[in-house]
């Protein structure tokens, strides 16, 4: 196991101003969105000090440019905005974040403008914004933060999430990390390791060197701890690792096969599948106290378990009616209650951060999708169709779904892949996510910065 | 005879021509007859513990049933074990590519049991058997196709010492 110093230095917040008047600009983001809104975002405007301070420090030619990029991407990639290019912009950047033309940025169509500026303050990294509402002419937001260079993207991302926040009145989901399953090798010996990435794919780290096969890593709430499955020593069993210590041990003593893991909503729990004689039941493990639960006890196939926001009710996929179905149940094993009925089979149910739906896996007539119902199992929605894809897991902010994707191979085995994808509530907007190898079993962590 | 015993023998006679007419549709789709029902039955993968001894059975989509052809590799696995009381083994279940993953870890360790309690019926000592589910993290044929997956649906008994 290779340590990993996850860097989660404190970025100092400093508002400056939210203007709370009624602004011309908004983003709706219940509905797919057809018409992303057009937004410029100025390059971040830093003195000549600073630019010759951050190269030394960072190698990086122009930082304010660069977290611009982080901004803008962000921006793109949520399908929600259009960051119009640069090249159009008529005014300079450090005019612009002091007091923008507004007609110089409604005649390029933009509706919202990002300006900013980066200074080096006691070898630290400033960063100020503001979010202008062009048709308005008046500023929205703007806020500045104060933390070490290192950490410039998260900066970034900090940002997109105050203007996704400040345009759709909701909470982003770009300040946060993917863990997943980076994948090499040939089909029959795939070689697996657990990665942490940005929610954007940049600053990857591998938690395990691949000697050992491992899978379905999950974050705990304070994304400090993973809990996954690893075929260490050729004993399937679910681990826990401490991200900063790099320390793993096994979860619980069981005498088989335990598998599955995720953790309760308060962290204090970890509940997981264990296989024995050929029947697998869901059980629970209390992380201080050691304490084992069983919450299921059927002869079939119980496992994928997800608990609501609230720890009040647990969500599986079992085979009890004969076919993999998706039930609820309360968090004690009580009131076991079947909530898939469509044509087909359904798997991995993952309860809403919000609380309002289950995301799920369905296979029907030789076809994967990935789909939502509400928690009663009624309004079954189908999002994406495919050859195979499986496993979603909710953005932070319950709008944004990502899941692992893989191609049909010949009948050599060549043409495999597998990567991840995203895709919005609403069914639109799915994107493939960047990653440095083949990747599967991503699971979003909550937001690094609340 | 009354109606309703008449009724059911009829019933019965459908019920067994429906049956037999499926078989016969589904081996008209046959891949080389390697596959029946939905179960391979070739020995294109297939090792063997010792001379006639083959070393693993095969499984129908989402199914854990052992097939005569199963049980009869099963009877020969343990027949062998019994006359080499040294030897362990441990049973390693796998699934296609086409299910979940955690389901298909949990397939795969149904199968393997399936395996063992078939072999304890045949008096191998259940302290000899290990199992081990790889899911479908393993398969043998990396293909995506019915004859591949059928032939990844499998339990392989691999000596352990």
């Amino acid at each position: 196991m290779k340590k990993f110093k996850l860097i989660l230095n404190t970025i100092l917040i400093l508002f400056i101003s939210i203007s709370k008047s009624y602004s011309l600009v908004e983003v709706d983001i219940t509905r797919g969105n057809l018409n992303p809104l057009p937004i410029a975002v100025s390059p971040l405007f830093q003195d000549k000090n600073s630019n010759t301070f951050f190269k030394k420090e960072l190698n990086i030619e122009d930082l304010g440019s660069e977290i611009s990029k982080v901004i803008e991407n962000n921006l793109k990639q949520s399908g929600l905005f259009n960051p119009l290019s640069k090249e159009a912009f008529l005014q300079k950047s450090d005019i612009a974040h002091l007091k923008p033309r507004f007609e110089d940025w409604a005649l390029i169509k933009s509706q919202a403008l990002i300006t900013g500026k980066v200074t080096a303050v006691n070898e630290k990294l400033k960063v100020e914004f503001r979010l202008w509402d062009v048709l308005a002419g008046r500023e929205m937001l703007a806020l500045a933060f104060t933390t070490v260079p290192s950490n410039w993207r998260r900066v970034g991302h900090i940002i997109t999430d105050k203007v996704y926040q400040r345009l759709t009145g909701e909470k982003g989901y770009f300040d946060t990390r993917i863990i997943y399953v980076s994948e090499e090798g040939l089909k029959t010996k795939r070689i697996k390791k657990l990665a942490i990435m940005d929610q954007d794919g940049f600053n990857t780290k591998y938690l395990t060197l691949g000697n050992e096969l491992v899978l379905t890593p999950r974050f705990n709430p304070t994304n400090q701890m993973v809990t996954y499955l690893s075929y260490f020593r050729n004993l399937p069993r679910v681990y826990l690792l401490d991200i900063e210590t790099g320390i793993q041990e096994v979860v619980g003593d069981f005498p088989g096969m335990t598998f599955a893991p995720r953790f309760s909503p308060d962290g204090k729990k970890i509940i997981m599948s264990f296989a024995k004689d050929g029947n697998s039941d869901i059980y629970t493990m209390d992380i201080e106290n050691r304490i084992v639960e069983r919450i299921t006890n059927h002869p079939s196939i119980d496992t994928s378990p997800s608990y609501s926001p609230d720890g009040k009710f647990i969500t599986f996929n079992s085979d009890r009616s004969g076919y993999q179905q998706i039930y609820v149940m309360k968090s004690d094993g009580s009131n076991v209650k079947r909530i898939s009925f469509g044509k087909g089979l359904y798997g991995t149910p993952v309860w809403s951060p919000r609380g309002d739906l289950i995301a799920f896996t369905k296979l029907h007539k030789g076809k994967f999708y990935i789909g939502v119902m509400r928690v009663d199992g009624k309004g079954e929605r189908l999002l994406t169709e495919n050859y195979y894809q499986e496993a979603p897991s909710w953005a932070p902010n319950g709008r944004v779904l990502i899941f692992y994707r893989e191609t049909k191979s010949n009948d050599k085995g060549e043409g495999f892949t597998a990567k991840l994808w995203s895709i919005d509530l609403t069914g639109y907007n799915e994107r493939m996510v960047n990653t440095e190898t083949d990747a599967s079993d991503p699971s979003w962590s909550s937001l690094l910065s609340n | 005879m009354n109606l309703s015993k008449i009724l059911k023998n009829t019933f019965l006679v459908l019920l067994l021509s429906i049956v037999v007419s499926a078989c016969a549709t589904k081996k008209t789709v046959n891949i080389d007859s390697q596959i029946q029902g939905d179960v391979y039955t070739g020995t294109d993968t297939v090792e063997y513990l010792a001379k006639g001894v083959p070393d693993r059975v095969f499984f129908a989509t989402n199914e854990s049933i052992l097939t005569t052809m199963s049980r009869d590799t099963l009877r020969k696995q343990a027949a062998w074990l019994r006359e080499n009381p040294s030897v362990n083994v441990v049973l390693e279940g796998h699934a296609d590519e086409r299910g979940t993953r955690e389901y298909n870890l949990a397939l795969g360790e149904r199968r393997a049991n399936a395996a063992k309690d078939y072999l304890m019926t045949y008096g191998v000592s259940a302290d000899r058997i290990s199992v081990i589910s790889y899911g479908k993290e393993r398969p043998v044929d990396s293909g995506s196709n019915p004859l591949s997956w059928s032939k990844n649906r499998r339990s392989v008994t691999v000596k352990a010492n």
